[in-house]
């Protein structure tokens, strides 16, 4: 039997609320962690999956504090153990990753100085073996150059770069467990497939445990060896992560599986109903039984306790697992998305660019625009009435920037945007009438800030209503509950205030508002990446709902191509703020496909243990587009050489319709990508 | 039982929230001081004319600089006036003057900051640059002008004073609006096509408001002791008027064999700053602005 290096015994933490109330944000974990393994941690935001991570290196957040139970690392309670003790484990023994790693390194010094900290700390090294030991640390992450890296500040660094000097500096104390807190969310999709892998290559060199909390099941699949999933501060399901991505015996995983859109179906993913309880909230039953659809009568009163079953390895907290344990596989159902698709075009975007450079002086004299390198350049797309077409791209690639730029936030350098044909939308917001204003309308990515925190709902979605149709009194009051009722919130809603929803609530909030406008197009700004992953899909149901109700055209811009797949008619892939595929989406999702396409659909994760992810292309991040040429050239594993460099490439059609923008010809692309 | 409803709290009305916002404030030791000390002081600034023992402005040279009594119970002053009488009565003009000049200051350096923080460009850069500069003149030296032209009347000096306190508080209202300015439901708001005004009523104003009253009851402080040192100075309230400044000034030469007719004044004078001092600081942690030591979650 491997050694266990971590045991965490019937752990409950908590705090005390104004009232001298006792809340639990865990409650009675147990678990252990063996020596040489990864954990995957996974449960949705409020679920404590962080809290145990921390408790794990004996660490309990400010306010809250341990109710019963330990961590036992190495034989001794991490949780009773005096600070000046922690320090010798912490680092040496135990390290940790955070979530974000441009704000975990400060600013002002030098990553070499500050690896050679950690080394101080956590090692016994003499000044001259530890230079050597941060360059064989900073090779090991794989960065390039190593001595040039060690002189550089951390914004001179890419995201997945800092991210990659956290790991060094973790690794520096040569810990026997890491601790890694959500440490590829922030990351663009190729640069976390690559980070993955790093995190996979060293978990198997070094020999050390590693425990990884996400939300993200595509990422726990790709590196853990077992999965906790936890549920409500409790663990609802323990087991080896094959058995729990191919056969969850527990609703809630199964239901989540359910509803995590994959790249290889098109169409929505069944939601599930409701959300995770606020942390805290106590139940006499299970903490599932509302939203679960396997319940009885039982799982009303009685709370089920976690049952190890041996022949699967497998702890699991439910009555009826039985019943999903000859349901073999998780058959995904999804809703086939009707297409409303009009032959009327309603929006044309022709050679549209856009700049964020400011104007010199003498420019703005002679009323010219000097830039000859915008940050979006030639977008030619036509979007007909009730259709979704899916803006896809990493960070960087100005599919937000095009939005504004639509929504008249961002004034365009060139090119023409037209509504309907004959609507003349290129200026900004000053000059656009309030109809132009009206048609088009924004949901954002993150709902705490899309509405204001001191408002109710209600103020809320009056705000447009009052602005384009005057509404006052009953007639407004009539009309934000019809909205409420459309996007399946009761009218109790009307008086609350954000900070009084979950997060799934407040998106919905935003989409009512939105929809109060009774607009053409919505401009959706990464409306599910803030959300919950069993929210998300209900969001995007909801969507598509009211689009079929209301035949509005939606522009969708997203990082998560299975989302995209999911929801869209049509994809258009930018890269470096040019297009380089635009298609019916069942085609842009087959080869041949763009070189970038390529790399971006090779690094989707996939919460199944047998989809590993497809590592084309370098991540590096470049800053500006390249002044000619193909905006891929710089990271291309196809580049063919000067042409790519020197001459823009041309649109090539395929038989689908799909146009992509690149030199090499469609059949040697077909060719190489499908073997 | 059930727990969730401690994130259902319900909408208040407004005289619950600010009930509410009291009673926060008055649970902290520091808070409860403050709060009681200005309502001392408010209280007695409105029943002092009733309760006053003597004629304040009574000359009587028999009683020159008697020391405390049970008759005097501060003791006389110089001419002979009742000290007791004089102090009770002299936080009136200047808590009056100050309260009506911070509200002035609160206006003015409120909304002008928040307007440069929502336009920005141009308009803001000139608008901050003038205000720099006002920062740069010593107030005093501006308000000595201002007085010795325009006389020492009331009319004069609230917005007078108004106008110097609020220049910082332009600042302060800025830097809250850029808080809150890149928000998206501010962008939100701008797409829609709210004019300016609708922006700064509905989506800033009622985020930043906190900041600012807070700002604005640390401001009154510091102009009440603006005020007193013009009147120390001669410039504020014109005897036989009774203010603590004035009585520090004419008292101060005495301090050695007559100390009680300048240590009432100053006792007066500093109680009252210190308790809005306690109580703007128990204000901005009641409001969650100073989370120093709020409790999480």
């Amino acid at each position: 039997m491997t050694e266990i290096i971590q045991k965490v015994k019937n752990l409950s933490i908590g705090f005390k609320s104004k009232k001298g109330e006792e809340i639990l944000i865990l409650r009675n974990i147990t678990t252990n962690i063996k020596k040489g393994e990864t954990v995957g941690i996974v449960g949705e935001s409020g679920s404590g999956k962080s809290t145990l991570a921390l408790a794990m290196m004996g660490y309990v957040k400010h306010g809250l504090y341990t109710i019963g139970g330990e961590c036992e690392f190495n034989s001794s309670n991490l949780l009773k153990m005096k600070n000046r003790d922690l320090e010798k484990i912490r680092g040496r023994k135990i390290a940790m990753i955070p979530q974000n790693a441009g704000q975990a390194l400060t600013p002002n010094l030098k990553i070499g100085y500050q690896i050679d900290e950690a080394l101080q700390l956590h090692s016994d090294l003499k000044e001259e073996e530890r230079e050597q030991k941060i360059s064989e640390l900073l090779n090991k992450v794989r960065l390039p150059s190593p001595e040039t890296i060690a002189l550089r500040y951390p914004h001179e660094l890419s995201g997945g770069q800092q991210q990659r000097v956290a790991v060094a500096m973790a690794l520096a104390g040569t810990p026997d467990l890491l601790l890694l807190d959500e440490p590829t969310t922030g990351l663009d999709v190729t640069t976390q497939a690559h980070v993955l892998e790093l995190l996979n290559f060293i978990a198997k060199d070094t020999g050390t445990s590693m425990v990884y909390v996400s939300h993200d099941l595509g990422a726990i699949a790709q590196v853990s060896d077992r999965i906790i999933v936890m549920y409500s501060g409790e663990i609802v399901l323990e087991g080896p992560s094959r058995d729990i991505l191919k056969k969850p015996i527990h609703p809630y995983t199964y239901g989540l599986l359910k509803s995590i859109p994959k790249l290889s179906l098109a169409g929505l993913p069944q939601s599930m109903p409701g959300s995770q309880p606020q942390p805290g909230t106590m139940h006499r039953g299970c903490s599932f039984f509302d939203r679960c659809n396997f319940s009885e009568e039982k799982c009303k009163n009685n709370s089920p306790q976690l049952e190890y079953l041996e022949e699967l390895k497998t702890s699991v907290r439910c009555f009826n697992y039985k019943s999903l344990m000859n349901d073999s596989q998780v058959n995904q159902t999804v809703n086939k998305i009707k297409t409303s698709l009009q032959d009327k075009e309603i929006l044309n975007l022709s050679e549209v660019s856009i700049s964020y450079a400011k104007q010199k002086l003498l420019d703005q004299v002679l009323n010219r625009i000097s830039d000859d390198n915008p940050t979006v350049k030639d977008i030619n797309i036509n979007i007909k009435k009730g259709e979704t077409i899916a803006l896809v791209g990493e960070s960087g690639s100005g599919k937000s920037t095009i939005l504004k730029s639509i929504a008249g936030l961002l004034r365009t350098k060139g090119g023409i945007i037209k509504f309907d044909q004959d609507r003349n939308l290129s200026s900004d917001l000053k000059e656009r009438d309030p109809n132009d204003l009206r048609i088009i309308q924004l949901i954002f990515q993150n709902p705490d800030e899309s509405l204001n925190p001191n408002h109710t709902v209600e103020e809320i979605i009056a705000q447009p209503l009052k602005l384009y149709f005057g509404l006052k009194g009953e007639e407004l009051k009539k009309n934000i509950i019809d909205l409420l009722q459309k996007v399946r919130l009761g009218e109790f809603y009307m008086s609350r205030y954000p900070r009084q929803l979950s997060g799934g609530e407040k998106q919905r909030v935003a989409v009512a508002r939105a929809f109060a406008a009774k607009p053409d197009i919505i401009l959706c700004d990464e409306v599910t990446s803030a959300l919950d992953v069993s929210v998300q899909a209900a969001v995007l149901n909801l969507l598509q709902q009211l689009k079929e109700d209301f035949g509005t055209t939606y522009i969708f811009v997203s990082h998560d191509l299975a989302v995209v797949r999911a929801i869209s008619d049509r994809v258009a892939v930018l890269y470096q703020g040019r297009l380089c595929e635009v298609g019916p989406s069942k085609d842009v999702y087959q080869f041949p496909s763009h070189p970038y396409t390529e790399v971006l659909l090779g690094a989707v994760l996939e919460p199944d243990p047998d989809i590993k992810p497809k590592l084309v292309a370098e991540d590096i991040v470049e800053e500006k587009p390249p002044q000619k040429g193909c905006s891929f050239q710089g990271r291309c594993s196809r580049i063919l050489g000067d042409i790519c460099k020197n001459e823009v490439p041309p649109w090539q059609i395929t038989n689908s319709g799909n146009s992509i923008r690149c030199h090499i010809p469609l059949k040697e692309l077909q060719k190489d990508q499908i073997n | 039982m059930k727990l969730d409803n401690i994130y259902q709290e319900e909408k208040k009305s407004n005289f619950a929230k600010v009930a509410e916002i009291i009673i926060t404030m008055a649970s902290r030791p520091s808070g409860f001081i403050g709060l009681s000390i200005l309502i001392f002081h408010v209280v007695l600034a409105f029943i002092s004319p009733y309760i006053a023992p003597y004629d304040f402005k009574a000359i009587n040279p028999t009683l020159m600089l008697q020391a405390p009594s049970a008759e005097y119970w501060f003791g006389t002053d110089d001419l002979g006036r009742d000290v007791f009488t004089r102090t009770i009565l002299g936080g009136r003009t200047a808590l009056t003057i100050t309260f009506f000049g911070s509200l002035i200051a609160l206006l003015w350096g409120g909304l002008l900051g928040i307007f440069c923080g929502l336009v920005g460009g141009k308009t803001d850069d000139i608008v901050m640059r003038i205000v720099d500069a006002f920062l740069s003149i010593p107030w005093i030296l501006a308000m000595l002008l201002i007085v010795s032209l325009l006389g020492t009347s009331t009319e004069v000096l609230i917005p007078a004073l108004g106008f110097f306190y609020g220049k910082g508080i332009v600042r302060v209202a800025r830097a809250a609006t850029h808080d809150v300015i890149a928000k998206d439901f501010i962008v939100s708001a701008r797409a829609r096509g709210h004019s300016n005004f609708s922006i700064i009523w509905n989506e800033i104003i009622p985020n930043v408001r906190d900041a600012i009253l807070v700002e604005g009851a640390m401001r009154w402080s510091w102009m009440l002791l603006g005020f007193s040192s013009l009147s120390f100075l001669g410039f504020g309230v014109s005897p036989p008027t009774p203010d603590w400044g004035l009585m520090i000034s004419n008292a101060r030469g005495l301090m050695s064999f007559a100390y009680w007719s300048v240590i009432a004044p100053i006792v007066g004078l500093s109680s009252l700053i210190i308790g809005i001092n306690l109580t703007a600081d128990a204000f901005a942690k009641a409001l969650g602005i100073d989370r120093s030591t709020k409790a999480p979650v």
